[in-house]
């Protein structure tokens, strides 16, 4: 193989990795901007991947399977919200439980049941997959990747031009401040929250009905976690965090197929890579790399 | 002239009513019952015997002696995690990455275990300096980010968990590392050497299977020494002062800044004797593994949530959680799937921690109502009396 393939090979193998990501980032870059550090991604993708196969096979169609997967997602947003930020459970509690909760779920039910594989269409984009090296990996996908399209521009409108994106903002800035000009802080987080779990969701089940096709015992496998390092590596914007996503895609993609090509790079290194960089980037980039200011920080009204 | 009030922290403030306890309590029979009727009901929907399954974990945690002594095996390494975590949590720090310090923990013992050719229980002593030293300076790290760049601490634990659990398997892949050496060419594991008889903690018992382990001394004392602390010491009153309310600490005196990376760095220690403990008693194999910890990091931070960051509460939450993971081992004899331990285990948390926020929750709404009524009624009095 020449070089021009293996890079093809490696890069469409990065998209396909990153596609999964970039969609659950989505998600969880609103939740944060809201304040609300949620773990829990990890369960709504991975308890997403686990219904979309159930309901695929159950229907016989995978885009109903897609369809269930958000909906798990957006379930798990609405446990986790409802604990996180009605109830004031701890955030970080009710995620870690919800994340043993989900895996130990899913698992026991992968266990005692089989279900039939299901997978979406692929979908090429006539034309532009003719470019050499970069037309096979960006424009041919399964249909649920072009997705993002729609969804990178309407997640930024949202938070940067709507009046609710506003508010939502200053809800995960200035809470209390949010709170006295008449937003009901925690009612905007769990919105926020279930836009996440719905990105999240079909990120999970375009994990499961559409690039693996089946499920298996903890399938995300700490996908969840990574995209939170893409939003902390992003710097809580947008397009970094999505650049983030890329990057680490990639980095998994290079683990799963240096061996093959030859080459000896250690594997652990590239798994630890997002969390590093995510890491690295808090440390080097402060003065504009900045959380929200009330992020993880529950707000209880009448508090200080 | 009114004085400018002190942000002081509600948590001085609220006075729950006196009905709060028996309510929290009453709820908490209520959530648990829920629980656990939502487990059989899984177990059931998958044509399994609910009763079965209890048995089973009953036989496998605490039915006879040497169920027991599975059960407190776990409970030491659990009971250290959750006893850290009480300090960091009293003292306002959030450390969430237990599960990273506990296998730094027991990365730098087992170097020590088997780097030192010592003999004797200088080297056990050792290797436990090592391990709490280890997780000590793991977490320190944190604390260093926050300090030098303000990196948020719940956000480096994080991260920094993902980090070790590499850096172990790292350690355990590589020859001039810890790699088990190789035997006449013969493939090698993923593993360490098996520590030295030395550097491993004994158990004692006279009945015929209870065996108590070391480590489980370790663990109740040290949950007795930080209650006492916590409860009783000065430097115990100002850690809390500090997670209650930090700006009220400043102005008294308290270094918030220090105070705060020495609970971090404690929590880290107890994480990393937890590793140490791991490694060293039988319940596992005295090898240091990629996954050595299995989770005792985050289990140990759960049980720490619900004793709601009372070491002497967690003691009780530790062994539920010791005995559900030893339940576990026998439940796949029964055909029912392991993993369900973890299901009953997080719906249990769950019905710990909800009741007594949902109770407290119901009572700021009623006294929330009631104080606008009272508002109210005055707001009519004065414009009486003016008019």
């Amino acid at each position: 193989m020449s070089a021009a393939d293996n890079a093809a090979t490696i890069l469409s193998s990065g998209v396909r990795l990153s596609v999964p990501l970039a969609l659950a980032a989505c998600g969880e870059y609103v939740a944060e901007r809201a304040g609300a550090m949620n773990i829990s991604v990890e369960a709504m993708m991975l308890g997403a991947a686990f219904t979309s196969v159930a309901a695929a096979s159950a229907t016989g169609s995978a885009t109903i399977g897609l369809l269930v997967g958000l909906a798990t997602g957006m379930l798990v947003a609405m446990i986790h919200g409802n604990l996180a930020h009605r109830a004031e459970v701890n955030p970080f509690v009710v995620g870690l439980v919800l994340n043993v909760l989900v895996l130990g779920l899913t698992s026991y039910l992968i266990t005692t049941s089989t279900f039939a594989p299901h997978q979406v269409a692929q979908l090429s984009v006539p034309g532009l997959r003719e470019i050499p090296v970069i037309g096979q990996p960006l424009f041919v996908e399964r249909w649920p990747a072009y997705l993002l399209v729609l969804i990178v521009p309407l997640t930024w409108w949202l938070v940067e031009r709507s009046r609710w994106g506003l508010e939502l903002r200053a809800v995960g800035e200035y809470p209390q401040a949010a709170d006295l000009t008449g937003i009901r802080v925690n009612r905007r987080r769990r919105q926020a929250l279930l836009w996440c779990g719905a990105l999240a969701g079909l990120g999970g089940a375009y994990l499961a009905v559409a690039e693996v096709g089946s499920f298996n015992q903890n399938m995300t496998a700490g996908r969840g976690y990574i995209v939170i390092a893409a939003v902390i590596f992003g710097g809580w914007r947008l397009g970094r965090t999505l650049l983030g996503c890329a990057l680490f895609g990639l980095a998994d993609a290079m683990r799963l197929a240096l061996p093959a090509l030859g080459v000896t790079l250690n594997s652990e290194f590239l798994i630890a890579a997002p969390y590093l960089l995510a890491l690295l980037a808090m440390l080097l980039f402060t003065t504009q790399h900045r959380e929200p200011r009330a992020l993880a920080q529950p707000f209880e009204r009448g508090s200080v | 002239m009114r004085l400018p009030s002190l942000p002081i922290a509600p948590a001085l403030v609220r006075q729950p009513g006196a009905t709060h306890g028996w309510r929290v309590a009453g709820a908490t029979v209520a959530s648990v019952a829920i629980a656990l009727a939502l487990s059989a009901g899984l177990i059931a929907w998958t044509g399994d015997s609910p009763i079965a399954s209890a048995r089973a974990i009953y036989d496998g945690s605490v039915a006879s002696q040497d169920a027991w002594t599975t059960t407190l095996l776990y409970v030491a390494p659990l009971l250290l995690v959750a006893v850290g975590s009480c300090i960091s949590s009293s003292a306002g720090v959030f450390n969430i990455g237990q599960e990273g310090q506990v296998m730094i923990g027991a990365l730098t013992g087992a170097w020590v275990g088997l780097r030192l050719a010592i003999s004797g229980p200088v080297l056990l002593v050792l290797v436990a300096l090592a391990a709490a030293v280890g997780g000590a300076m793991w977490a320190g790290l944190c604390a260093l980010m926050h300090r030098t760049r303000g990196v948020n601490v719940v956000v480096s634990t994080l991260l920094m968990t993902f980090i070790a659990a590499q850096v172990v398997s790292y350690a355990v892949n590589t020859s001039w590392f810890l790699q088990e050496s190789r035997m006449n060419g013969g493939l090698v594991s993923s593993e360490s050497n098996q520590l030295p008889s030395a550097a491993r903690l004994g158990s004692f018992g006279h009945y015929p299977d209870l065996r108590i382990n070391g480590g489980l001394i370790i663990a109740l004392v040290a949950a007795a020494v930080v209650a006492l602390l916590l409860a009783r010491s000065r430097w115990g009153f100002r850690l809390r002062l500090r997670g209650l309310n930090p700006r009220v600490a400043q102005h008294a005196g308290v270094r918030v800044v220090a105070l705060g990376a020495i609970a971090l760095m404690i929590s880290g220690a107890f994480a990393g004797l937890a590793g140490m403990v791991l490694l060293t008693t039988p319940v596992g194999t005295n090898r240091l593994q990629p996954n050595i910890s299995g989770n005792i990091g985050w289990d140990g931070l759960l049980v720490a949530l619900v004793a709601r960051q009372r070491p002497v509460v967690a003691i009780p939450v530790a062994l539920l959680f010791g005995a559900l993971r030893s339940g576990g081992g026998f439940l796949a004899a029964t055909g029912v799937p392991p993993y369900l331990v973890d299901v009953v285990k997080s719906l249990l948390v769950l019905a710990f921690v909800l009741p007594g926020v949902l109770v407290t929750m119901l009572d700021r709404r009623t006294r929330a109502a009631s104080s606008t009524r009272s508002v109210t009624s005055r707001a009519v009095v004065t414009n009486e009396v003016v008019a």
